[in-house]
């Protein structure tokens, strides 16, 4: 066995195998939400709750004036839909991003984790085809939506795609970070509790600003210091063709900050040691 | 029972070729879970071509090892090499050449034999024409393709391991680590098994860690390192190791080494 007994130079990766091993990912998620279809579904009727109920509701109570991208008077179901596409990718991302750092997909993880490629892009490819599932999730609520008289310019259907893939980006890396920094929310009704509610309330998704505005100044201000609210708006405008620049410049630049520190700070031990090496060490 | 025999010289490690590079080197690894100590100042090799038997009880490091091999934990202390590249300094090259079995399921259930391969296969960077070559090629040697399309969560226990090590050899690795494999299994697909891992030591020159508690997956030739409460009490051939412990099998060589006054569990088949 001459040949095994050297060692050879490295000869690192090129980029075809790195867009094979994104692709791969992506390809692999994409299967397995398939498969998953009580996912699917728990995702589309959570928004769909809000839409046909709480926003009939809710359309006689909020009088929603004519404020950008909109050019007419609008009802309340079309001002709440980027909102509720934001909060389909809110709970996705906080979905995968949960199992990912905790051992409910561990085994899926070591495989991951042991491709020779480097962790920081396996995790961004994993962060990735997350996104690309909310899309699919987003894009039948669209469908849906449509027959409920949420029309948005059919040329708003692509414009909303790169906005989408941004915010889906954002909303799984925070998840990352949260879950990888914050031992206490382990569990989903924490994330539930601490993050999702609160990020969702305390933006834009169901009130325009100016109306949480004239009523509480504070408010306001944490509203606007909201990411979810720049991932919104980012939604809101794409989904019009029109670009909110501030959103925009929000969410690019979170999605850069949490991305980091969410690959600097994951610790795939951590999922393994909580219970012990997994099926016990030994 | 007698009282523990003394410790075998733990560093030295078979070395048939003095230039070779060893498959696997792990030099003084120790590991902390916070202040409890899963591994003290591990060291062995495991050289190409050869069986090497990772034998310890439950609990004795086998895992954190493992871990510590795959880049699941970052090294604390210590050295792993893979074929001489550092699994701390450049992951990439050494992981290359890796291929690991861990003991809990690892496969996707929903997914197919062959596309969980071709899962595997692009995490590798391996082309989808040549995965779905080596793919079909690995599932014919283990005796699965008429399975190719089924799900894996329609395959036996048996069936699942042969196709999680077809999986570690899909992008032709020169170390393979196995953790554990046989366990819960019946005593055919453990016998399959081990002669297929051993065929790929003769024929195909692969390096094996094969960490286990039964004793009798173990044969005469292979290379035996004793893993006890983190620590390397013994390693060498297998003979050197029941010699040096004054006994005359793996068994009672084991017991001796380690003051176990019991079998481990699942011990004969």
């Amino acid at each position: 066995m001459s040949s095994i007994t050297t060692r050879e130079a490295p000869r690192g990766f090129s980029t075809s195998e790195y867009m094979t091993c994104l692709t791969g990912i992506v390809w692999r998620e994409g299967l397995r939400f398939l498969h998953q279809r009580e996912r699917f579904v728990s995702a589309l009727v959570r928004p769909l709750v809000w839409l046909f109920i709480f926003a009939a509701g809710f359309r006689q109570v909020l009088g929603i004036s004519i404020i950008p991208p909109y050019e007419t008077y609008i009802l309340y179901e079309v001002y709440i839909a980027p909102g509720l596409m934001a909060m389909i990718q809110l709970f996705n991302g906080m979905q995968s991003s949960l199992s990912m750092v905790y051992d409910r997909e561990m085994g899926n993880m070591r495989t991951l984790l042991v491709s020779p490629l480097p962790r920081g892009f396996l995790l961004f490819c994993k962060l990735l085809a997350g996104t690309a599932v909310s899309l699919l999730q987003v894009y039948a609520f669209l469908l849906i939506a449509w027959f409920w008289d949420i029309t948005p310019p059919p040329s708003g259907y692509l414009t909303v795609l790169p906005a989408l893939v941004l915010s889906g980006l954002m909303l799984g890396s925070l998840g990352m970070l949260i879950s990888s920094g914050i031992k206490q929310l382990e569990n989903f009704a924490g994330v539930m509790n601490f993050v999702i509610f609160p990020m969702f309330f305390a933006s834009s998704a169901l009130y325009p600003l100016w109306r949480v505005q004239e009523g509480s100044p504070y408010l306001y201000y944490l509203c606007e210091a909201n990411p979810f609210t720049h991932a919104v708006e980012l939604i809101r405008f794409a989904l019009y063709g029109q670009i909110n620049w501030i959103s925009l410049a929000v969410v690019a630049g979170c999605t850069i900050v949490f991305m980091i520190g969410a690959i600097w700070a994951y610790d795939p031990s951590r999922g393994l040691t909580r219970r012990g090496p997994a099926g016990g060490e030994g | 029972m007698t009282s523990p025999a003394p410790i075998a010289e733990p560093r030295e490690a078979p070395r048939p070729d003095p230039g070779a590079v060893p498959a696997l080197s792990i030099d003084g690894v120790s590991h902390l879970y916070g202040p409890r100590r899963a591994l003290m100042d591990v060291s062995f090799n495991v050289q190409p071509a050869s069986f090497t038997a990772l034998l310890g009880l439950n609990g004795a490091g086998k895992s954190t090892l493992f871990s510590l091999i795959t880049r699941l934990f970052g090294i604390q202390t210590g050295r792993v090499g893979i074929f001489g590249h550092d699994v701390g300094k450049s992951p990439g090259e050494a992981l290359r050449l890796l291929g690991v079995v861990f003991q809990p399921r690892t496969l996707d259930l929903d997914l197919s034999l062959t596309q969980n391969l071709l899962y595997h296969a692009a995490l590798h960077g391996i082309s989808r024409r040549e995965a779905r070559a080596r793919a079909a090629e690995l599932l014919d040697r283990i005796g699965l393709s008429d399975r190719a399309a089924s799900k894996v969560r329609d395959l036996s226990g048996g069936q699942m391991r042969r196709l999680e090590i077809a999986r570690a050899l899909l992008h032709r690795p020169r170390l393979l680590l196995l953790d554990e494999p046989t366990v819960g299994l019946d005593v055919k697909a453990r016998a399959d098994i081990i002669s297929h891992v051993r065929q790929l030591v003769t024929e195909q020159g692969i390096g094996v860690l094969w960490a286990t508690h039964l004793f009798d997956e173990i044969m005469a030739g292979d290379d035996l390192v004793v893993l006890h409460q983190g620590k390397v009490l013994a390693q060498g051939p297998m003979n050197r190791v029941i010699t040096e412990a004054g006994a005359q099998d793996v068994n009672t060589a084991f017991m001796r080494l380690t003051g176990a006054q019991t079998m481990p569990a699942g011990g004969g088949a």
